[in-house]
C-alpha cells in the first residue's frame, strides 16, 4: 500500500511540473550564470595591472574594424583631421594627454591593435558587453559608458591616426 | 481502511491534476474560446511593435497622442496647444514663440481634428494636421521628429471646428469657423446677428516639400454654424464639403432656436475655381492680426510673425463656386466615401443618414435646378441630389468613416453603437454597442481614397464604469473592433486623454523608416549653442547672463559657475552633445520659475532663471543618463546685487 501511495505521490509531482514547466527554465539560467561567474573569477586573476595600463596588441574587439593597415608615416592631413573630429566629438570626456572621465589616448596605439581601437570608437555598446577588456575599462572608470558618439568609419579611422601622433 | 483512503484521496487527486492540466490545453475550443481569441488579436508581444500608428486628439488637453494599433498602447504625448513641463513645451525659449497668438500668449487650447498628410489621395505619412478650436489656430505636426512645427492662426474665424482636413494632395488643409462673428470683428450688438455676422473657410496652403502653411484665401460665408468638413477625392477632387446648422442664424438658446429648420445645408466648395479666382488676382485684402509661428529644426527655435493681412473671397463674386445641399436636422459630420460620389451628411437630429451623390450635384448645377438661393447662394432640391438614405439605422448619428471595401460606419451618440452599412444599397449589416455614447471613430486611412479596413477605433464621450473609478473624473476611453470580417468584433477598451475628438492613423511603417534618432551636432545651428566643451562660456551683458553649457554621460559643462549675481537673469542655453540614440539628458535648477528641460541628442534648449536670494544652488540632470547619472550635477554661487565676485566657471578643478 505504501508503494502505491508513493507510486501516487511520484506521479502527481511527476503531473504538476510537466503542468508548469517554468522550474527547468530556471535552472538553465542558473548554470549559464555559473559560466559567466568562472569567467570573472579567470579575469580576476590577471587583475594585477589595471586594464587602461594593460597592453594587448592581439584583441581586435568586437565590431566593424576587422583589419586596419597602418602605413609606415604618420597621414599628417588625416591625423589633423582626427584632431578636429576629436575635438568636436569626444572632448567632452577624452584629454588627450591625461585621465578625465575617461582614459587619456596618449600611447593608445602602443596598447591596443587599430583595430579595437576604431571598434571601441564605433561600437562600443557591443564592446562593453563582449569584450573582456572593454569591460573591465568600463568598471575601472566608475561605469561611465563610451558614448556612441555615431562618427562614421572614415571619421573613426583619422581620429586614430591622430591617436597615433599622441606618444 | 485508512490507506485505502489514502490511496483514493492520492489517485482522485492525480486525476483532477490530469484532467486540469487538460483543460488548460483544451481551452481554446472552450467556452473561454472567445476571450482567448480576442486577447491574441490585441496582443503585441514584448519587443514587438504596433502594426498602425493612431494619432488621437487630446481634446481639452490641447494635445494630440501616439497610440500603437491593436494594443491600444500609448507612446506619447504631443505638446500642440499646451504647455507641457515634461517637454518644457511653451516653457522654454525656443518653444515660447509658437504659443503666440494675436491675443498675446495663449497656452491652451482644445485640440480637435488630426488629420494625416496625403499624396495622390493616399496617407502619405508626412505630417498630421490638428486645430486648436478655441483660439482658432492650425498645427502642424512633423511625423520624422513627432514635434509640433508649425501653428497659424485664423482670422475672422470663431470656434474652428470644420477643420483640418487635407486636399488630396495636401494642397490645402480647411479650417472652417464654427460660430459665425462680425467680420472684421466689431462692437454691434449681439441681436442684429442675423445677415450681419459671418462664417469664413479658410484654405490653408501646404508648400509640398516642407509643408510651410500660409494662408491662400478665406471664403467668407452667410452666418451659419460650420460644423465639420471633407475634401472631395477622387472624381470630387477639387471639391470641399461643410455641414451646417444654425441656418436659422439664431444667436441666444440654440438648442431649441437652431433646431427649426427641417433641413440645414451641405456647403458645396470648388475651391479649384476659386483658387483659379484667386490666382488672377482675384479677392479683396482685408486687413487682419494673426500670428504664424514656426519652428526651425535647425536653429532648434521658433519664431513668431504677426501678419497684417488677408485675402477674402466673396462667394458671389466667383459664380459657380459654391452651392448649398439640403441636409435634413442640424447634421454634424460630413464625410466623403473614397471613391468620391457619395456625401454622407449626419444629421444629428434626423431618424435617417442623408447620402448626397456628386455625380447627381454636377447634373443638377449644370441643370441650374435651383429650389432658391440663400444670401445668393444657389441651393439646390434635395431630392436632386440625394443618392439614398440609410432608413432608422439608430438614433444620433454623428461620424462616418469607410473600410475600402463598400461599407461605411457610423456612429450613433443617443443609441451609443457604430453601424455599419453598404454604400449604394443603404442596407445596415450590423451593429455594435459603445461603452458609452460614441462620438468620433476613425479606420486608418479611412477618410482617404485608401483606407486599411482592418480596424475601427470608436472614440466615446462617456466612460462610467469601464474602468477602476478615479474620484468624479473619470478616464476619457476609446474602443477598438475587428472590421476585416463581415461582423464587428469588438476587442478592446483603452484610456485616451483628453476627450478624444477624432483620430488619424496609418500603417506603422509609413512613418517608421522615417522617425529622427538624434540632431546632428553640425546642423546645430542654434544662435547660442556650445558644440563642444571647448565653446562652453558664461557671458555677462549688464544684468543679463548667457551660459553656454554642455551635458555628455554624466556631467554639465560648466558644472561650476561664480559671479552671478541677485536680480540677474540667467539664460541657461544647454547643448546635449551625445549622438547616440536614446540618450536625452536634463536639466533642472532650484527655484527656476520657467521649467526643467529635457534635451535630446545634438539638441539645444534654453530656460530663464532669475535668481532671488545669494546662496550656492545646485543644478542637476533630471533624465537617468548612465550609472553616474546621480553625479550628474553642478553649483551656481549667486552673490549679492552689489557683490564684486568675478564671473567664473569651471569643470572638473577647483574654481579658485
Amino acid at each position: 500500500m505504501k508503494t502505491t501511495l508513493r507510486l501516487m505521490t511520484l506521479l502527481f509531482a511527476a503531473l504538476v511540473l510537466s503542468c508548469g514547466g517554468k522550474e527547468e527554465k530556471k535552472e538553465e539560467k542558473f548554470s549559464y550564470e555559473k559560466k559567466s561567474t568562472k569567467t570573472e573569477a579567470v579575469t580576476k586573476k590577471e587583475e594585477k595591472v589595471p586594464a587602461s595600463k594593460r597592453v594587448d596588441l592581439t584583441n581586435k574587439g568586437v565590431g566593424p574594424i576587422t583589419s586596419v593597415e597602418l602605413a609606415a608615416d604618420i597621414d599628417q592631413a588625416m591625423a589633423a583631421q582626427g584632431q578636429e573630429v576629436f575635438k568636436k566629438m569626444c572632448t567632452a570626456c577624452h584629454r588627450a594627454d591625461k585621465k578625465f572621465i575617461g582614459p587619456a589616448p596618449t600611447g593608445i596605439t602602443e596598447r591596443r591593435s587599430p583595430e579595437w581601437i576604431m571598434n571601441m570608437i564605433l561600437n562600443p555598446e557591443e564592446m562593453v558587453q563582449k569584450d573582456a577588456l572593454a569591460k573591465e575599462l568600463l568598471i575601472e572608470f566608475n561605469g561611465s559608458p563610451m558614448a556612441n558618439q555615431n562618427l562614421t568609419e572614415e571619421e573613426a579611422r583619422s581620429v586614430l591616426e591622430y591617436f597615433r601622433t599622441l606618444k | 481502511m485508512k490507506n485505502i483512503l489514502k490511496s483514493i484521496a492520492a489517485l482522485v487527486t492525480v486525476l483532477i491534476a490530469f484532467t486540469s492540466c487538460n483543460d488548460t490545453k483544451k481551452s481554446d475550443s472552450k467556452s473561454g474560446a472567445l476571450a482567448s481569441n480576442v486577447a491574441e488579436k490585441v496582443y503585441v508581444a514584448p519587443g514587438e511593435h504596433d502594426e498602425f500608428y493612431a494619432f488621437i486628439s487630446g481634446g481639452f488637453s490641447g494635445q494630440l497622442s501616439v497610440y500603437g494599433l491593436p494594443s491600444g498602447r500609448l507612446f506619447k504625448v504631443i505638446p500642440v496647444f499646451s504647455q507641457d513641463a515634461e517637454k518644457a513645451w511653451g516653457y522654454n525659449e525656443e518653444t515660447k514663440p509658437m504659443l503666440e497668438t494675436s491675443h498675446g500668449f495663449v497656452p491652451w487650447d482644445d485640440a480637435h481634428h488630426p488629420d494625416i498628410s496625403q499624396t495622390a489621395g493616399e496617407i502619405d505619412g508626412r505630417w498630421v494636421f490638428i486645430n486648436g478650436n478655441n483660439t482658432p489656430r492650425i498645427a502642424k505636426v512633423d511625423l520624422s521628429t513627432f514635434e509640433t512645427t508649425e501653428i497659424i492662426e485664423i482670422p475672422n474665424s470663431a470656434g474652428n471646428h470644420s477643420s483640418s482636413f487635407v486636399t488630396e494632395n495636401t494642397e490645402y488643409v480647411v479650417a472652417g469657423t464654427r460660430f459665425s462673428v462680425p467680420i472684421p470683428q466689431r462692437d454691434m450688438p449681439i441681436k442684429d446677428y442675423k445677415g450681419n455676422f459671418k462664417g469664413s473657410l479658410t484654405f490653408i496652403s501646404v508648400e509640398p516639400e516642407h509643408g510651410h502653411m500660409d494662408i491662400k484665401f478665406q471664403l467668407i460665408m452667410p452666418g451659419f454654424d460650420y460644423d465639420l468638413s471633407h475634401p472631395g477625392r477622387g472624381k470630387s477632387h477639387g471639391w470641399f464639403f461643410f455641414t451646417t446648422y444654425n441656418t436659422e442664424e439664431a444667436s441666444t438658446l440654440l438648442e431649441v432656436n437652431a433646431s427649426q429648420n427641417d433641413k440645414d445645408f451641405i456647403a458645396a466648395v470648388n475651391w479649384k475655381k476659386i483658387e483659379e479666382y484667386v490666382n488672377n488676382g482675384g479677392g479683396t485684402m482685408m486687413p487682419a492680426n494673426y500670428a504664424h509661428n514656426v519652428y526651425d529644426e535647425s536653429t532648434h527655435m521658433a519664431t513668431s510673425t504677426l501678419k497684417k493681412e488677408v485675402l477674402t473671397v466673396n462667394p458671389l463674386d466667383v459664380p459657380g463656386a459654391v452651392f448649398l445641399l439640403p441636409t435634413p436636422k442640424s447634421p454634424h459630420g460630413c464625410d466623403v466615401d473614397p471613391t468620391g460620389e457619395y456625401i454622407v451628411g449626419n444629421g444629428k437630429l434626423s431618424a435617417n443618414l442623408t447620402v448626397h451623390s456628386f455625380t447627381k450635384m454636377l447634373d443638377a448645377i449644370e441643370n441650374e435646378k435651383f429650389a432658391g438661393d440663400a444670401y445668393g447662394i444657389p441651393i439646390l432640391n434635395f431630392e436632386d441630389v440625394l443618392a439614398g438614405s440609410v432608413e432608422q439605422p439608430g438614433l444620433g448619428p454623428l461620424h462616418t468613416e469607410f473600410d475600402g471595401k463598400g461599407n461605411a460606419y457610423t456612429t450613433f451618440f443617443i443609441s451609443s453603437e457604430v453601424v455599419k452599412w453598404k454604400l449604394g444599397t443603404w442596407e445596415v449589416v450590423d451593429r455594435q454597442p459603445c461603452y458609452y455614447s460614441v462620438g468620433h471613430l476613425m479606420i486608418p486611412g479611412g477618410n482617404s481614397q485608401k483606407p486599411w479596413g482592418k480596424y475601427v477605433v470608436a472614440m466615446n464621450k462617456i466612460t462610467k464604469d469601464r474602468y477602476l473609478p478615479t474620484g468624479p473624473e473619470v478616464t476619457q476611453s476609446a474602443q477598438l473592433y475587428d472590421i476585416s470580417g463581415e461582423k464587428m468584433e469588438l476587442l478592446l477598451d483603452f484610456p485616451t486623454i483628453g476627450e478624444p475628438h477624432y483620430a488619424a492613423g496609418c500603417p506603422a511603417d509609413l512613418i517608421k523608416p522615417r522617425s529622427k534618432k538624434l540632431f546632428p551636432l553640425e546642423e546645430n545651428n542654434h544662435p547660442y549653442a556650445a558644440k563642444s566643451e571647448a565653446d562652453t562660456k558664461v557671458v555677462r551683458d549688464g544684468n543679463i547672463v548667457h551660459v553656454y553649457m554642455t551635458m555628455i554621460r554624466s556631467h554639465f559643462a560648466p558644472d561650476n559657475i561664480e559671479g552671478v549675481k541677485v536680480g540677474d537673469k540667467v539664460y541657461f542655453h544647454v547643448t546635449n552633445l551625445e549622438q547616440d540614440y536614446d540618450v536625452p539628458h536634463g536639466v533642472s535648477m532650484i527655484g527656476a520659475n520657467t521649467s526643467e528641460l529635457l534635451i535630446m541628442p545634438g539638441q539645444t534648449e534654453t530656460f530663464l532663471w532669475e535668481p532671488k536670494q545669494e546662496g550656492v544652488w545646485p543644478f542637476y540632470c533630471t533624465d537617468f543618463c548612465s550609472a553616474l547619472h546621480q553625479e550628474m550635477q553642478g553649483y551656481v554661487r549667486v552673490s549679492a546685487a552689489n557683490a564684486n565676485t568675478p564671473l567664473k566657471w569651471s569643470l572638473g578643478e577647483d574654481i579658485e
